[in-house]
């Protein structure tokens, strides 16, 4: 636990993602294998499951802190992290533990089982013994969310430097569900495995927005056009009779979307698709909202299976007949593609194929963009059509040209102390539209950017001085202040009071020149719902 | 404009006044004002810690004690300055063997020549920006401060390598250090407690080192006034002052001039920043 806990305070003592990576890898070079899962296992966010509610944390802490419990609360509002606070409001002590992080786990697991008055002296003691950053580490692992500016990918990215495998491989062999109780580093890092490589995606290659009108872009003729469409940008893997699907957060998320595994069968082996997952439904492509409820989630039910079923919309193919395509021209790869949709395609497949359009001129394409949010995209996107598939984000082949985000003039209502890094400022802000009467503003959005940290400086300080009432962490304001929100989409919702559900919201401008009756109403909010076409 | 000395009486109106050590930066000082035998005295911005620079803060005895609270919460308890200094030159030689050069940020006035008399110039020469060598000129004839050498247009690149800059915080960020490439920054304030603090600056190092009162400090000076009647100003006032009531003290809080309009927290931070 010691080297741990060094690593966290290394890690927080630099702003570098190479130095965190740096003290990552010499970590992975040195801990014990057993603390190395347990490492691993952390920062990929599979915890043990929490042995103590919050609620007895924050009691016990007050108890040693000797301080009321309403300013325990009030401590934690500022700091903004539980265990940062606990950390903080306990007397010091500069004693280091020698037990391992290993067993500070076992014991933790163990502890769920206990008594109450077990599990608070178990606390008690280790709050008391531990130094701050050990102490910091222990309730950390205690709470759950391990938040510490480490992502897995960084992760992931040291320990091949640790180890001198393939970060895609690594990426691969920390999916799905191991067990940091049972597997040993052997087993889950260091041990060859064919399917390691069978699953390996390619880069994807992403589009730059267009930075000013498409004319620039030369002769119209050269390119193709496709909607963008507004989903999970995904990799289908059809190799071996197996099926991967890897998110372009090189997550692989097979297991997400079983309705997938038709393409087995249906998909000759060595194919690899680049594509859009979209929540697909009666013959109408869903919005992103709909998509929401089956993201995040490990385990998938019947039910959210049938009122959310998934289709896969392909627009390029990598790996054709078990060989990378990449450098062929694009439009090369489109007649493979076509090729194989016609052979293969049928009612029940979840397998569509994004269009491509072309344009005798760019007016004509102007015009296709404008339609965008009828047919569910978001714009346009704009493919070069001699372009191999490049890898990352990369100039020139490929551009989004999005429609303009939809914008309504909205009243600031509630603010809350932002997390972590905005701990100390307002800035995160709900914002209220008017009801049919005017007379009342209902809550529509909540938005934590697109003001400069000036705006940020001077609206928190207006809103400490017009706060009408305190809910903990969450201030009501006097309505004053009028916001240009922006949006991508749009849709009906029933889990959101103002029955309305916005993608991205983000304040595009303070409307300082606005009062709060000029404000926009809920009515005007849904007028801008699109009336989606029935597709394909 | 007349200068005093700590402790000495001056009448105004049949009102007697005296100034005594606030410890904050050099020359701090705490108004005590009698009248008619009631005493109150007025802290303006205080520590308790001896720094050695400044004259070390006094208790005074009083009725009612007008304290600042800057640092009004329990989240915040200082080390002693000696351990810190220690954390901060040992940054400093780290950086060094690795080939970098430091950088430390803090107010031109104060914290500045506090971090000046503890750096360890055994490791290397320091550096200080024009706007702290300016203030510190003056304030080198009054306490004894190492040799420092001023940043200038002439001053090339390779000169600052394993060497340390003392700048002030609008340094950060802006096209003067760019010189100073590779760097490592940090802090030292008693905002950088907080975790998020040092990440919201998107500074590499923070050191928890203040020219305020801890939360300790604070009810320790409260204590030691013998006051019955406490009113904070500056900071987490209204749960010092909550915190104050329960503990049978008649506390109540005063909303200062000084803190202007604006970013009440902000402000305040950003000149603590030093």
């Amino acid at each position: 636990m010691k080297a741990f806990a060094q690593l966290i305070k290394k890690i927080d003592s630099t702003n570098k993602t190479n130095v965190k990576v740096d003290a990552l890898t010499q970590y992975f070079q040195e801990a014990s294998p057993k603390d190395k899962v347990w490492t691993i296992a952390i920062l990929s966010h599979r915890r043990p499951p929490r042995p103590v509610n919050t609620t007895l944390l924050r009691t016990w802490a007050t108890e040693l802190a000797n301080i009321p419990l309403w300013l325990f609360e009030e401590s934690y509002h500022i700091v903004g992290d539980l265990a940062e606070t606990i950390a903080l409001v306990i007397p010091a002590s500069e004693d280091s533990t020698e037990k391992s992080l290993t067993q500070f786990l076992e014991e933790m697991i163990a502890l769920k089982k206990k008594t109450e008055e077990e599990k608070r002296e178990y606390l008690h003691e280790n709050w008391t013994n531990l130094n701050y950053y050990e102490r910091f580490v222990f309730t950390k692992l205690i709470t759950g969310s391990f938040r510490i500016g480490v992502s897995q990918k960084l992760m992931t990215r040291a320990l091949a430097k640790a180890t001198g495998i393939d970060i895609d491989v690594l990426a691969y062999k920390l999916m799905g569900n191991w067990d940091p109780k049972k597997i040993s580093f052997q087993e889950l890092i260091l041990e060859e495995n064919a399917a390691d490589y069978l699953s390996k995606p390619y880069p994807f290659y992403l589009a730059y927005a267009i930075e000013d009108k498409p004319e620039d872009l030369g002769d119209v003729n050269n390119w193709y056009a496709e909607h963008k469409w507004d989903g999970i940008r995904s990799q289908v893997i059809i190799r071996n009779e197996e099926l991967f699907v890897w998110s372009r957060g090189e997550e692989l998320v097979t297991d997400k979307y079983p309705e997938f595994e038709a393409f087995v069968s249906a998909l000759p082996n060595g194919t690899v698709l680049d594509g859009e997952i979209l929540p697909y439904k009666k013959n109408t492509i869903g919005t992103f909202n709909d998509l929401q409820t089956r993201i995040g989630r490990k385990n998938i039910t019947k039910a959210q299976l049938k009122k959310t079923p998934v289709i896969l919309k392909a627009y390029d193919i990598l790996e054709w007949d078990g060989k990378d395509i990449r450098d062929m021209a694009f439009a090369e790869r489109r007649k493979l593609l076509e090729k194989l949709y016609a052979e293969v395609k049928t009612e029940e497949l979840p397998l569509h194929l994004s269009e491509t359009i072309e344009f005798s001129n760019w007016e004509e394409a102007a015009v296709e963009r404008e339609r965008s949010r009828e047919v569910m995209s978001e714009g346009l996107m704009l493919k070069r059509k001699d372009s191999p598939y490049l890898v990352g984000r990369k100039k020139g082949d490929w551009w989004k040209w999005k429609v303009d985000p939809l914008t309504i003039d909205a009243v600031l209502t509630y603010a809350m102390r932002g997390h972590g890094r905005r701990s100390n400022l307002f800035t995160d802000y709900t914002f209220g539209l008017w009801d049919d009467d005017k007379e009342e503003l209902v809550t529509f959005a909540k938005a934590y950017s697109g003001l400069t940290d000036a705006e940020f400086r001077s609206l928190d300080a207006w809103i400490k001085k017009n706060t009408l009432e305190r809910f903990g962490p969450v201030r009501s304001v006097t309505p004053h202040h009028v916001f240009e929100i922006a949006f991508e989409g749009i849709a009906l919702s029933k889990r959101h009071k103002s029955g309305v559900a916005t993608r991205f919201p983000r304040m595009l401008r303070w409307r300082k020149d606005k009062k709060i009756e000029d404000a926009n109403t809920l009515e005007d909010l849904k007028q801008l719902i699109p009336k989606p076409e029935k597709g394909e | 404009m007349t200068g005093k000395e700590w402790c000495e009486t001056f009448v105004i109106n049949n009102v007697k006044f005296s100034l005594h050590p606030a410890g904050h930066i050099i020359g701090s000082s705490q108004i005590r004002v009698e009248h008619k035998g009631e005493v109150w005295v007025f802290t303006g911005d205080y520590k308790t810690e001896d720094d050695g620079i400044a004259v070390p803060y006094e208790p005074v005895k009083c009725h009612t004690f007008i304290t600042e609270s800057t640092f009004g919460l329990p989240a915040f308890k200082w080390r002693p300055q000696a351990e810190v200094f220690t954390d901060i030159n040992n940054w400093w030689a780290e950086n060094k063997a690795e080939g970098k050069t430091s950088i430390i940020f803090g107010y031109s006035l104060g914290k500045a020549q506090r971090l000046l008399r503890y750096l360890d110039t055994d490791i290397g020469k320091i550096y200080t920006h024009g706007a702290i060598e300016n203030m510190t000129e003056v304030i080198r004839p009054l306490t004894s401060m190492p040799v420092t050498t001023r940043v200038t247009r002439d001053t090339k690149k390779e000169d600052f390598i394993g060497n340390i800059v003392v700048a002030p915080p609008s340094a950060h960020g802006s096209t003067w250090i760019r010189k100073m490439v590779p760097y490592v920054t940090a802090s030292a304030s008693g905002w950088m407690t907080f975790r998020g603090a040092r990440r919201r600056r998107a500074i590499d190092k923070g050191f928890v080192l203040s020219d305020h009162c801890d939360w300790q400090g604070l009810l320790e000076s409260v204590k030691a006034t013998g006051a019955e009647k406490i009113i904070s100003t500056h900071g987490y006032t209204d749960i010092f002052t909550r915190f104050l009531l329960e503990q049978g003290y008649d506390a109540r809080t005063e909303a200062t001039q000084y803190e202007g309009e604006l970013g009440e927290e902000n402000k305040k931070e950003e000149s603590e920043e030093n």
